[in-house]
């Protein structure tokens, strides 16, 4: 008998217990949980930008016009000169300037060679603050936001979910997905946290609301 | 180790253990002061949902769906991994699981790996079995490096290498590091930040020129077979996509019914185990993605003892375990001892209760005894296991096995069933403290009578609260609204 068949038959009469023709919808399973945890009043991007800046990354809000200026002012800020560029990342967003933008694809040394990356989510989750990719266009490979030391996530008002139940039913499992919250970090010592072990140390989020608050 | 790995051979008993333990000064402050925080921010972000015990009831509920069909879950979760592109094997004990990924590691010709922190692999003794065919396996979450280059045991689930402090790790990196890799940099200091600077570059060059990754689960969806990775540091992710080939290796009791489940899950395990809303980085992947991560995914199904669980019937909501270790953080007894006097791959509350069911009640006598039945770790857990009533359960075990129907099995007997009942547990608790503060003196008491002599022999036990943490909970539940 092979090992599969052998935990199959093991399993099988550890649950002689259970009624033969018991089916798993048998098992009644509690669903009083809240589908969001949001306050009817509350405001999503309010509360996404609040919950963000809570693990040591910055949200700057800005509106369509004034992207390409935030952008610029982020990168200038943080020192950032030599730039990955995931596939489908729209090009018209970038602002002109000193940065040096290396498309898709890159090998891993020559990303690790770079300052960091730019690129587009696919959902945001307020109440977590956090920002999922799936690789889809402008998100770029997994290795892409993760070998460089820095990474700048521009993420629309209207992808950003309430909670996590909103935000896994907007998500396509058969894809990669990373859920990001703030930057890479251990508390591994002393329980002093650390940012930055193996991941980006810093997180920058771009905030695009239809208008400037 | 023993066939079924997880007990650490050679140990000792948790009695003698706990008593080395109780010596130590700056391991009891390091535990107390990790411990404490890591706790009041647990507490704080389980307030912010005031829905915590609804989820906790759907993750009960949802674990015990999915133990009582495990069969038909592990069926189709194999048919939906292997239609993504991906392998799955079945491996019946440590032995197998061994074998298995030790042939697969061999296929591709190489002879290092990089590891992601997992206990799974911890509890088969996957690094020395590897190291004994000649594959070197690489830790790579930083406290797992840290335990690895002491040549050490981990002592907590979540911070493995809690019982070390700044200074031994420096020491440790600057003695070590060499030996494995790219030595620590000149004039290393015990600041946090630049040992973790020195761990990253250390494990750089690792990440960027391994082939084969190893990794544990969190949990699988049996619908969509999508493995999910829950973790901080971003090493899982590197060890998820860098390498050519991935080796998961993941226990039968970690899949769940469907990707939506997650729902429960994700908010629950973060919030519990490193009290945050969510963890820097969760990964879920299915199968294989061309262009992205490992072209070959193996997953491997381990059940080295949990069959033998599941056929306990009050022992097997164990299994919902999600290894938060939110039950460690909250125990007295894991607060003064630490891990190591576990003797286990598991530490704490939920050690106490797993390690003799994965093992057998005869290879870890001691550890059902290794608790104040206060009854915290039940409160604590965000999948409600029962660990005073499975404790309890236990205990009248062991002692049957020992010496058949005496006065002890069956007051024990008796504790298993006032722990059915949350009255009686409640009544019973009260009780408890109040007889404990008739017991103490200064706080401490000598010798407890009855059952719990054999524990108490060797320590004193330090006294039950004046009030019990159920209606300590209940209070300061209530003053935060
Ligand atoms: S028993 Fe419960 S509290 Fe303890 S580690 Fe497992 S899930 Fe967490």
């Amino acid at each position: 008998m092979s090992s599969r068949e052998a935990i199959l038959a093991r399993i099988r009469s550890a649950l002689a217990d259970v009624p033969a023709d018991e089916t798993p919808e048998d098992v009644p399973v509690p669903r009083a949980y809240r589908r969001s945890h949001l306050a009817p009043a509350e405001d999503r991007t309010a509360v996404f930008s609040e919950r963000v800046a809570d693990y040591r990354a910055t949200v700057t809000r800005t509106d369509p016009a004034g992207l390409p200026a935030t952008i610029a002012a982020r990168l200038t800020a943080r020192g950032a000169e030599r730039l990955a560029l995931p596939a489908g990342f729209p090009l018209e967003l970038l602002p002109a300037g000193p940065w040096e933008w290396h498309p898709e694809p890159l090998d891993t040394a020559a990303l690790d060679g770079l300052d960091g990356t730019i690129t587009l989510a696919a959902v945001g989750i307020a109440v977590t603050g956090t920002i999922v990719l799936d690789t889809g266009p402008g998100q770029g490979r997994r290795a892409l936001t993760l070998v460089p030391d820095y990474h700048l996530c521009v993420i629309r008002s209207e992808q950003i979910a309430e909670d996590l139940p909103d935000a896994l039913a907007r998500l396509d499992p058969a894809r990669p997905l990373t859920f990001v919250s703030g930057p890479s970090a251990t508390s591994d010592i002393e329980l002093d946290r650390v940012e930055g072990v193996h991941g980006p140390r810093t997180l920058d989020v771009v905030l695009v609301t239809p208008e400037q608050p | 180790m023993n066939g079924r790995g997880v007990v650490w051979l050679g140990a000792p008993s948790f009695p003698v253990a706990a008593k080395q333990a109780l010596a130590d000064p700056q391991l009891r402050a390091n535990l107390k002061r990790a411990t404490t925080t890591i706790r009041d921010k647990r507490l704080a972000v389980a307030a912010e949902l005031d829905d915590w015990e609804a989820l906790r009831d759907a993750a009960a509920a949802i674990k015990k769906r999915t133990a009582r069909h495990l069969d038909r879950y592990l069926l189709q979760l194999e048919e939906s991994v292997t239609a993504a592109g991906g392998t799955v094997h079945w491996a019946a004990d440590a032995g197998e699981a061994n074998r298995i990924v030790t042939e697969l590691v061999r296929a591709t010709g190489e002879t290092e790996v990089v590891k992601i922190k997992s206990m799974a692999t911890q509890e088969i003794g996957l690094n020395e079995h590897l190291a004994v065919h000649g594959i070197t396996a690489y830790e790579t979450d930083l406290a797992e490096l840290i335990v690895q280059l002491g040549d050490d045991r981990p002592s907590h689930i979540l911070v493995p290498a809690i019982h070390k402090n700044r200074t031994e790790i420096r020491d440790l990196f600057a003695a070590e590091m060499a030996h494995w890799g790219r030595p620590a940099p000149e004039g290393l200091t015990d600041a946090p930040r630049e040992l973790a600077e020195a761990a990253r570059r250390h494990l750089r060059e690792k990440f960027l020129t391994a082939k084969v990754a190893v990794s544990g689960a969190n949990f699988a969806c049996a619908d969509t077979g999508t493995v999910v990775i829950v973790e901080s540091e971003g090493n899982g992710r590197m060890c998820l996509t860098l390498p050519e080939t991935l080796i998961t290796v993941m226990g039968i009791e970690k899949v769940l019914p469907s990707w939506s489940e997650l729902e429960v899950f994700l908010q629950l395990l973060p919030r519990s185990s490193t009290g945050e809303r969510m963890n820097p980085y969760t990964s879920t992947f299915t199968g294989t993605t061309e262009g992205d991560g490992p072209s070959a995914f193996h997953l491997v199904l381990l059940d080295n003892g949990r069959t033998d669980t599941l056929a306990d019937r009050v022992g097997r909501q164990v299994l919902a375990c999600i290894r938060c270790s939110a039950c460690l953080n909250v125990c007295p007894v894991y607060e003064r001892t630490g891990g190591h006097a576990y003797g286990s791959v598991y530490p704490g509350p939920i050690g106490a209760v797993l390690t003799p069911q994965l093992v057998g009640p005869e290879h870890a006598a001691s550890l059902p005894f290794a608790s104040t039945l206060c009854g915290a770790c039940y409160e604590a857990c965000p999948v409600k296991i029962d660990i005073p009533r499975v404790l309890t359960h236990l205990r009248a075990e062991v002692v049957e096995a020992q010496g058949g129907r005496t006065a002890e099995a069956l007051a024990l007997k008796a504790a298993g069933k006032v722990l059915d009942s949350p009255h009686l547990f409640a009544a019973a608790q009260k009780a408890a403290a109040l007889g404990g503060k008739a017991l103490a003196r200064k706080g401490r008491i000598g010798r407890l009578p009855g059952p719990a002599a054999g524990w108490s022999d060797t320590r004193d036990t330090p006294a039950p609260p004046a009030e019990s943490f159920r209606s300590w909970w209940r209070k300061n539940k209530e003053d935060d609204r």
